[in-house]
């Protein structure tokens, strides 16, 4: 049995004063719909990634309460959460779901709303996927967490300051084309460098903004996938976990989970990182992105920051990473990342992706990441379906 | 600032918060910061007993807080670091004294502190801090 995507959908990722979740994530769906040429009825059930609308907006039982909103009831609905990794579940859930046989058509879809919450609430909340007794007890943010991975890296392997400022660049470039973006312009490696010190080392403009939005994907099966117009095919799909709190790990320098992940995909897939034409990795902060390339497998450990500082992560160099934005520049709501990702993915891969495509893209890669690594979710995608 | 907890939390934690005793499974020698219940090497077979940290490590990977969480705005900016204790687990801890002395790899000691006050008239969190022990 294969599993293909034939139907995506983003919101423009902004501060949205003027809409609410119920909003964004109606809005979203409808786009998925309209893309993929179906009309709602022929939804089977409903998967969402959210990381906290309970603590942001006060609202939990987010699944029935999109289903209600898009006049879908009375179908299944299925929340997910592993913070910044929850769509990425969600869409592994609709996945399985029609791997087991149970349905033909399902939607994933992942949602956030954060800029209802004044900043420093909204930060608080965020650190809810770290340890709470005993990394936020202690005065940690996200960031420093990520600070604490980028010292090391750049004490272990030499990882440089303006290496990680590139991450940022390279993610800004591919951004400026992309008019869902949040922040769609291009910045200078000086820019990063002279923004406002968060967590030494990381800088103001290493770290991804606060975002509302929503997205959404459909999900179909071989038997119906013949129905459907350039369907992009799932080859290969891979999560895994680690310690919750980042310093119970051996190694400060790697994510076990975005290795664990990448090995199930690219197994499932019978491909090798070699074979992946471009990847959306999670940009959480700068940092991230080079120990990620690392992890997949693009290039040897302790290389990534050489890797970025050779231009092989630009749009038209030998692997693009990131060719939408990024975390950094599109935005992060952190629910609604993992499947932006995918939609990403799924748009390349068509092929007619216009200012954003990247010519010939064939196979793509999504990782997405929660919290400082505890999740990793893989998932490998191609234009062609797989014998 | 972290989850507005009452009294309960603190109140259970306060062995580990206040004196650094965490457990040591007795079927493979590990030693666990803060407490666990169950041996994750062992699982069903371990064998944990409460077992006394002496507070003395190595600074393992270390940054700055500039942007605090609210409730820590009056320490900033301060020192983080991730810290790999003397027996051999790991904790995260904030390095007082000058911060700018903070390096990985240097000794440091624990010391009893306020960590932060839930607003004014709220509950004050104590716990350990670190300092650089040369």
């Amino acid at each position: 049995m294969r599993v293909a995507v034939v139907g995506a959908g983003q919101t423009k990722f902004d501060e949205h004063w003027e809409k609410s979740l119920r909003d964004l994530s109606t809005e979203a769906g409808a786009l998925a719909l309209k893309d993929a040429r179906i009309d709602g009825k022929h939804i089977q059930s409903l998967y969402i990634g959210n990381m906290s609308a309970g603590r942001f907006i006060g609202q939990e039982h987010l699944a029935a309460l999109a289903v209600d909103q898009a006049g879908l009831i009375p179908i299944p609905a299925t929340r997910c959460e592993a913070a910044c990794a929850s769509s990425a579940l969600a869409f592994r859930e609709a996945y399985f779901s029609i791997l087991s046989g149970q349905y033909d058509i399902v939607m994933a879809a992942g949602s956030e709303k954060m800029t209802d919450l004044k900043g420093t609430d909204a930060i608080a909340t965020l650190m809810g996927a770290g340890d709470q007794e005993w990394e936020s007890a202690i005065g940690l943010t996200f960031v420093s967490l990520y600070a604490l991975m980028a010292r090391r890296h750049m004490e272990k392997y030499g990882t440089t300051r303006e290496q990680m400022a590139m991450v940022s660049v390279n993610n800004h470039r591919n951004g400026a084309l992309n008019e869902l973006a949040q922040f769609p312009k291009e910045i200078t490696i000086e820019q990063v460098l002279k923004s406002p010190l968060i967590s030494d080392p990381l800088r103001l403009l290493d770290c991804s903004p606060i975002t509302d939005g929503a997205t959404a994907v459909i999900l179909v099966s071989e038997r119906v996938a013949k129905r459907f117009e350039n369907p992009i095919w799932i080859l290969g799909s891979g999560q895994a976990s680690d310690t919750l709190a980042l310093h119970h790990r051996k190694s400060l320098t790697e994510l076990l989970s975005t290795k664990v992940a990448s090995k199930k995909a690219y197994e499932q897939a019978g491909l090798k990182p070699k074979d992946i034409d471009i990847a959306e990795v999670h940009d959480c902060f700068s940092i991230n992105e080079i120990i990620a390339i690392e992890d997949l497998g693009f290039c040897e450990k302790g290389k990534g920051g050489k890797f970025v500082e050779d231009g092989k992560i630009a749009r038209d160099a030998e692997k693009p990473i990131n060719p939408t934005g990024g975390l950094k520049s599109i935005g992060h709501p952190v629910g609604a990342t993992g499947i932006r990702q995918i939609s990403d993915i799924v748009k390349q891969l068509r092929g007619d992706y216009g200012k954003l495509q990247v010519n010939g893209a064939k196979i793509g890669l999504a990782l997405n990441i929660g919290g400082s690594g505890a999740t990793g979710v893989v998932n490998i995608f191609g234009r062609d379906k797989p014998k | 600032m972290p989850y507005k907890s009452s009294v309960p939390l603190f109140w259970r934690l306060k062995k580990s918060k206040y004196n650094l005793i965490g457990t040591k499974c007795n079927t493979c020698d590990k030693v666990f910061f803060p407490k666990r219940n169950l041996c994750p090497n062992c699982r069903r077979r371990g064998n944990l007993d409460d077992f006394q940290f002496s507070g003395k490590g190595k600074i393992v990977s270390h940054t700055i807080i500039r942007v605090p969480p609210e409730g820590f705005e009056k320490y900033a900016p301060y020192a983080a670091a991730i810290i790999e204790l003397d027996e051999g687990a790991r904790i995260s801890g904030q390095i007082v004294g000058d911060i700018s002395k903070v390096e990985t790899g240097k000794p440091v000691r624990a010391v009893f502190r306020k960590i932060y006050e839930d607003g004014s008239g709220g509950l004050i969190h104590y716990g350990m801090k670190w300092e650089m022990a040369e």
